[in-house]
């Protein structure tokens, strides 16, 4: 096949129709409000892992959990411990945010939104971009995305870890709201977490001859069936670890101080 | 109850062209092929547009109807307002032979550089022996009825003429990943999936998925759990080390 260029011959041989495209329903709607929706996270986790009112017996916001320095609160410490010591004296976010962001940053679902929505990389199918030039994942920064299977181990660990702070707040405080909402939030976590392509791959999704490997079969459907859902689990926990995080504040800041808080 | 609607046609040859406006009868229970086909009769006989079995399986009459890919026998007149000016103009991706008649030989090219189905050297025809289950996944991709919407939707090379040496496109990544899980297939293709086929390319915005008239899961079942195979041959060294350690066959 001859090269082609954007002026080419060839490309002056499709129909030459001069506008960005010929959709006529709301297509710039859903790109808007996903831009809305991630800029809305990402400010408030700047604001989150700066903010000091992280920790208030039994609940930990799940920005800042796992804490792991000397200055956290003896009660909000993973296990007791404190293997980053005392001379770290930033916020306990910065250490472990690092690794939930990757793995959304580098998720199969969240790309295509933030392709779509920042990068305009399409804004929507059959709708031009802005951009004369595009290579796609095949050179570096975004090659890096591939690396998106070694987060996803990461994200199971905190998952469990957020699961372990919901069920510690329960068991100090079954009736407290913040309990709930923590566990609410850690099932969402979990649930887009295992819903995850690069855990279709590990559970099953490499091998060729599923008849071979029926328990690994299994977890693969079960996977599957979550990863049907993964843009929901995606966006339902996006939300829920903000709300989860501000209300842990609030309670911590004196703001929600009702009975059953 | 029949109304006249208003049609906005894309017309001309290699390229050049412009739209042009009808006002053609519609009736009850048509698709949009129906009316372009009675433009044909009544006001456009030299229209040209390509078409065949009108329901839905033969791919042919691919076209984009207000600005998106849709079959013209399976988009019913009823989906539209009756005021509504209906745009119809040729797949965007493929240069025009006439009016709504684009040349897709592109495609043809790209299926003739995948290597067809490959068994192992001592397996014979017949003596395949597989479950249900083996290749479940493989049979979604066969649905493909070839209507090259994905491959005209496919931002790599719609808005990037340039890539289209480099770039097979979502029909032929689901042609690659059907035979990479087939459990009798040998072949390489995961590398050459991403050296010689471009999946790299891909960013997974999933119109492929989109405008699929087969509603195949492109992008979810094909074209990321091929990036993953992808990454375990060239991206990921525990994997790497692992087929050292344990002498994993390729």
């Amino acid at each position: 096949m001859t090269q082609t260029t954007a002026e080419s011959a060839a490309r002056k041989q499709r129909a030459q129709i001069r506008v960005r495209t010929l959709r006529t329903d709301r297509w710039w709607l859903a790109p808007a409000l996903t831009f809305a929706g991630l800029l809305l996270f990402l400010i408030y986790g700047v604001w989150a892992t700066f903010d000091g009112s992280y920790f208030t017996d039994p609940y930990i916001a799940p920005f800042s959990s796992p804490c792991l320095a000397t200055s956290c609160p003896e009660g909000a410490r993973l296990f007791g411990f404190a293997p980053f010591g005392d001379w770290y004296a930033l916020p306990p976010g910065i250490l472990i945010l690092g690794l939930p962001g990757g793995f959304r940053l580098t998720c199969y679902y969240y790309r295509k939104a933030y392709y779509r929505s920042f990068w305009l990389s399409p804004p929507a199918c059959a709708v031009a971009e802005p951009h004369g030039k595009y290579t796609g994942e095949t050179r570096l920064p975004l090659i890096l995305q591939n690396i998106h299977r070694y987060f996803f181990y990461f994200a199971i660990v905190i998952g469990l870890i957020l699961t372990y702070d919901a069920v510690l707040a329960l068991v100090h405080r079954p009736a407290g709201l913040g309990s709930w909402i923590l566990l609410v939030n850690a099932a969402l976590i979990l649930g887009y977490t295992f819903g995850c392509h690069s855990c279709r791959h590990i559970t099953a999704g490499r091998l060729n001859h599923f008849s071979k490997h029926p328990l690994r079969y299994k977890a693969w459907t079960l996977v599957s069936k979550l990863n049907a859902r993964h843009q929901q689990f995606a966006w339902a926990s996006l939300f829920s670890v903000m709300i989860a995080d501000l209300y842990v504040r609030l309670v911590a800041k004196g703001v929600i101080n009702f009975p059953f808080a | 109850m029949g109304y006249k609607a208003k049609f906005r046609v894309w017309r001309g040859e290699g390229g050049e062209g412009r739209l042009e406006d009808f006002t053609v009868e519609v009736n009850e229970g048509e698709v949009v092929l129906d009316v372009i086909h009675r433009l044909q009769a009544t006001q456009a006989p030299d229209l040209a547009v390509r078409w065949n079995c009108k329901a839905g399986k033969c791919g042919s009459c691919s076209m984009e109807i207000n600005g998106k890919p849709r079959l013209g026998c399976m988009t019913r007149m009823s989906t539209f307002e009756e005021s509504e000016t209906i745009t119809v103009t040729p797949l965007r991706t493929f240069p025009v032979i006439k009016d709504l008649v684009t040349d897709v030989s592109f495609n043809y090219q790209k299926a003739r550089e995948v290597p067809s189905f490959t068994p192992p050297a001592d397996v014979k025809p017949g003596e395949y022996r597989m479950q249900q289950v083996d290749v479940e996944r493989s049979q979604e991709f066969r649905k493909c009825i070839e209507c090259f919407m994905c491959q005209n939707v496919c931002h790599v090379i719609r808005d990037h003429e340039e890539n289209k040496p480099a770039f097979s496109g979502p029909r032929y990544f689901i042609r690659i990943a059907e035979l990479d899980m087939h459990p009798y297939d040998v072949a390489e293709r995961k590398e050459s999936a991403q050296d010689e086929h471009g999946l790299g390319y891909c960013n997974i915005t999933k119109c492929c998925t989109e405008v699929c008239p087969e509603h195949i899961k492109i992008t979810d079942n094909a074209i990321i759990p091929m990036k993953e195979r992808v990454v375990d041959r060239k991206y990921d060294p525990l994997v790497w080390l692992g087929s050292k350690i344990f002498k994993r066959q390729r």
